[in-house]
């Protein structure tokens, strides 16, 4: 948490206007008592310098209090704390509940907007949303019909309300927005819908917008300047996107921006990935679909992209690739480096200079990932940045309607939003990964707008040849590409982690297990089975001098699409069928805080 | 396996007809009918006229209902889970179609449904201006109800018959 501060003391004493890194945001995420934004801190790296709770002791902790929510679909996300409230959030219709901390959650307010239902039938996989974020005496909520609202922390009256999508087209939302010194980050959801995927910067005051960034098309439009903005490297030149299509298919190429958004102070450039291109079939939009599957890298004031990096040109397999970017100061080769990680759908984990774009490290973190064989390291290759395709596992080398089987990972990715944890201390990413494979055919559809334009027909099932189960909970060393340990999970771990000062890594599991473990060994140290399966993120708050944790149970998401029924594998023949572990038989839906501590 | 047929008439059905006739005659007892009684070239129809599936004696499916598969679960899945088996919110359509009759399947396609109360939101939107959906709603149908009635089991079908030259060009139509 305490990584960017050092760096913000020479901004501040460099700089003479007065419009700093949000000031009311890093004295919050400074502030190891209080959780202001869903990621923690602008690094996302979800750590907590409390150190109450640790590995010695963490097996002695209770139950100290518990919120229903009301309810009942996927409950991601985990609350906020500031300023002796806690903010709760839900899944559609997006109820916000301030809870006085020092008045036994006594409910201070509640938010309930009325929304038209027809949203919810224009949401790929469930109606969640990823939480509420905190700036300037306000509480930020993007609903899932695209109405951004700031409310009074303290009252919870509206402030101002914002329309950032039309979700007759499909736009939709389920991501937290970010604050950024006087403007509010906004992303969108759709890229099952054709949607073409953008970045809105509103004026946190007014709620006027003052950029726009799209994931596709004209550089006007992108923000991109082609002489500045670089690509490993080098200047991404002219109309790099509407070159990597096929005539106008870039208007409904997707690209959305619904994962999380991390900021450097020192280097005012915000950063978050684009999602898939539009089909799921690929024959039908040939080209590297620019910038799809990307790594942005933006000035906050302007949006201008200063880097990109395309993780998975053309993608074949709906790697969408918005999963979250941590910024970590690491040696890599006994050099100090400002490093950027993350860890893809794609199943590989990537490491690059968060201030140039360089990429410095490209490895798998799940062995089982066989779609290509490796990212190529080598500047001087055409193939650099390029992952090298295996043409057994290509959907699009193999064609339109045949049925590719055997990929790994799914479509679920080795690893989803569900965001990592970075400890300081260990040096090591905490994260929670899918283990699961697919066989994906692909085949020709046609686009009506606000209507799901997918084009592939998936079945999923547990990594073959491996322990059988959908998930790992793993230890990263992310300066060199490697696994340190790897736990396995009867089901995929949907949770969002937790590493605190205390040497405990915190998640959830689909079964409503609420899992401590030790941050060196991965040693289980405590678990506790909530009421429905945990897809939330697990936070950490101090209040009248103790620690609490608190995690959002209630099963949904993909998660509660594709595993409620319990996977199969066809190519296992009829006796597999139903053999493998259905979620259903586990827990039931309902949405519910759970919050631990320590006995007194 | 229902108990109003005896194991040697199972048997003796199984026998005669092959599988698709064993699984008509346990729709027939679960109520619904999905014997083959005629073919357009297309597609299987029952004896009221409502399509059906045809799932020859080795497994080897007809092309509509194998492409009934594929667009559920590329249309529907997202929803109603993997294999028409439902989800953390959505019904499983597998069972849906053995309760209520093609007519309000088809209604429900095109014009959508909603319940929404303070226990449940259940909305689905409505599919009738999407081709991906309307134009493959009779090989849904008979996909679902080949899962419904036990026919078909859960994944991809592992034998299926190759599309009609007749079907080819009512989907080109369609599709346009």
């Amino acid at each position: 948490m305490k990584m960017l501060k050092t760096g913000l003391v020479a901004t501040l004493l460099l700089s003479s206007a007065p419009v700093f890194a949000n000031d009311s945001v890093l004295k919050a995420t400074d502030d190891p008592k209080q959780w202001a934004i869903q990621t923690g801190d602008y690094a996302n790296t979800r750590y907590s310098e409390l150190n109450q709770i640790t590995r010695e002791n963490v097996g002695k902790l209770q139950v100290a209090w518990t919120f229903s929510t009301g309810v009942l679909r996927g409950h991601e996300g985990s609350p906020l704390v500031v300023d002796g409230i806690m903010y709760v959030h839900t899944p559609f219709p997006n109820n916000v509940y301030a809870l006085d901390l020092a008045n036994d959650g006594k409910i201070l307010w509640r938010y309930e907007p009325q929304q038209n239902p027809d949203v919810i039938g224009v949401m790929c996989c469930d109606t969640v949303n990823r939480g509420v974020a905190y700036a300037d005496g306000m509480i930020f909520l993007h609903q899932a019909d695209t109405t951004v609202v700031a409310l009074d922390a303290k009252s919870g009256e509206v402030k101002w309300t914002v329309q950032n999508g039309d979700p007759a087209k499909g736009e939709t939302n389920t991501a937290t927005v970010l604050p950024v010194k006087d403007k509010l980050l906004v992303g969108i959801s759709g890229g099952e819908f054709g949607v073409r995927g953008h970045v809105t910067a509103y004026d946190m005051k007014t709620g006027e917008q003052v950029w726009r960034a799209y994931s596709t098309g004209p550089d006007a439009e992108m923000l991109v300047d082609p002489e500045k903005t670089m690509v490993l490297g080098k200047p991404v030149g002219a109309d790099s996107s509407i070159k990597s299509w096929e005539g106008d298919q870039w208007q409904i190429g997707g690209g959305t921006t619904w994962g999380w958004y991390s900021y450097d102070p020192d280097l005012n450039l915000v950063y978050y990935g684009t999602g898939n291109p539009s089909t799921w079939n690929p024959s039908q939009r040939p080209g590297d679909n620019k910038w799809s599957m990307t790594i942005m890298a933006r000035d906050a004031d302007t949006g201008m992209a200063k880097w990109m990096y395309q993780k998975t040109p053309h993608d074949e397999w709906d790697y969408d690739g918005v999963n979250e970017n941590i910024l970590v100061d690491q040696e890599i080769d006994g050099q100090m480096r400002k490093l950027l990680v993350n860890l893809d759908r794609n199943g590989f984990g990537y490491t690059l200079d968060r201030e140039t774009g360089e990429l410095l490290v490209a490895k798998k973190y799940d062995p089982a990932v066989n779609w290509a064989t490796e990212v190529v390291m080598d500047k001087e290759s055409d193939q650099y940045g390029r992952p090298q395709v295996v043409a057994q596992y290509s959907t699009a080398q193999n064609g339109e309607d045949t049925n590719t089987t055997g990929v790994c990972p799914a479509a679920l990715g080795s690893k989803d939003q569900q965001p990592a944890s970075f400890s300081p201390k260990t040096g090591l990413v905490y994260v929670p990964t899918n283990h699961v494979c697919m066989d994906y055919e692909p085949y020709r559809v046609s686009y009506s707008a606000g209507q799901p334009y997918v084009g592939a027909t998936l079945s999923m099932y547990p990594a073959p040849n491996s322990h059988g189960g959908m998930g790992n909970f793993i230890a990263w060393d992310a300066t060199k590409g490697e696994i340190k340990w790897s736990l396995p999970e009867q089901f995929s771990v949907w949770s969002g982690a937790l590493a605190t000062a205390g040497d405990v890594v915190f998640y959830g599991t689909l079964e409503g297990y609420l899992k401590a473990i030790d941050a060196e060994t991965g040693e289980l140290l405590y678990r506790f089975k909530t009421p429905s399966g945990v897809i939330g993120n697990v936070m950490t708050y101090e209040f009248n001098g103790k620690q609490y944790v608190g995690v959002l149970s209630g099963v949904g998401g993909w998660a509660g699409i594709g595993l409620a029924a319990g996977l199969t594998n066809p190519n296992e023949g009829l006796g597999a069928v139903g053999g493998y572990a259905a979620l259903s038989d586990y827990t039931q839906l309902g949405g519910q805080l759970t919050v631990f501590a320590l006995p007194d | 396996m229902k108990t109003t047929l005896s194991l040697g008439a199972m048997v003796s059905l199984a026998l005669m007809a092959g599988a698709s006739s064993l699984a008509s005659a346990e729709a027939a007892a679960q109520g619904v009918d999905v014997a083959v009684a005629s073919s357009d070239g297309i597609r299987s129809f029952n004896a009221e006229d409502v399509p059906t599936f045809d799932i020859a004696e080795d497994g080897t499916v007809d092309w509509p209902t194998f492409s009934g598969y594929r667009r559920y679960q590329s249309e529907c899945h997202v929803c109603h889970g993997p294999d028409g088996m439902g989800s953390s919110y959505a019904p499983a359509l597998k069972d849906s179609v053995m309760r209520i009759d093609y007519y309000t399947f088809l209604e429900t396609i095109a014009n959508g449904k909603q319940e929404v109360g303070a226990a449940k939101t259940l909305v689905m939107p409505a599919f009738g201006t999407n081709a991906n959906v309307m134009c493959y709603v009779d090989d849904i149908w008979t996909y679902l109800r080949a899962r419904g009635t036990g026919a078909l089991d859960r994944g991809r079908p592992a034998k299926r018959a190759d599309k009609s030259p007749e079907y080819a060009e009512v989907e080109k139509t369609c599709m346009e």
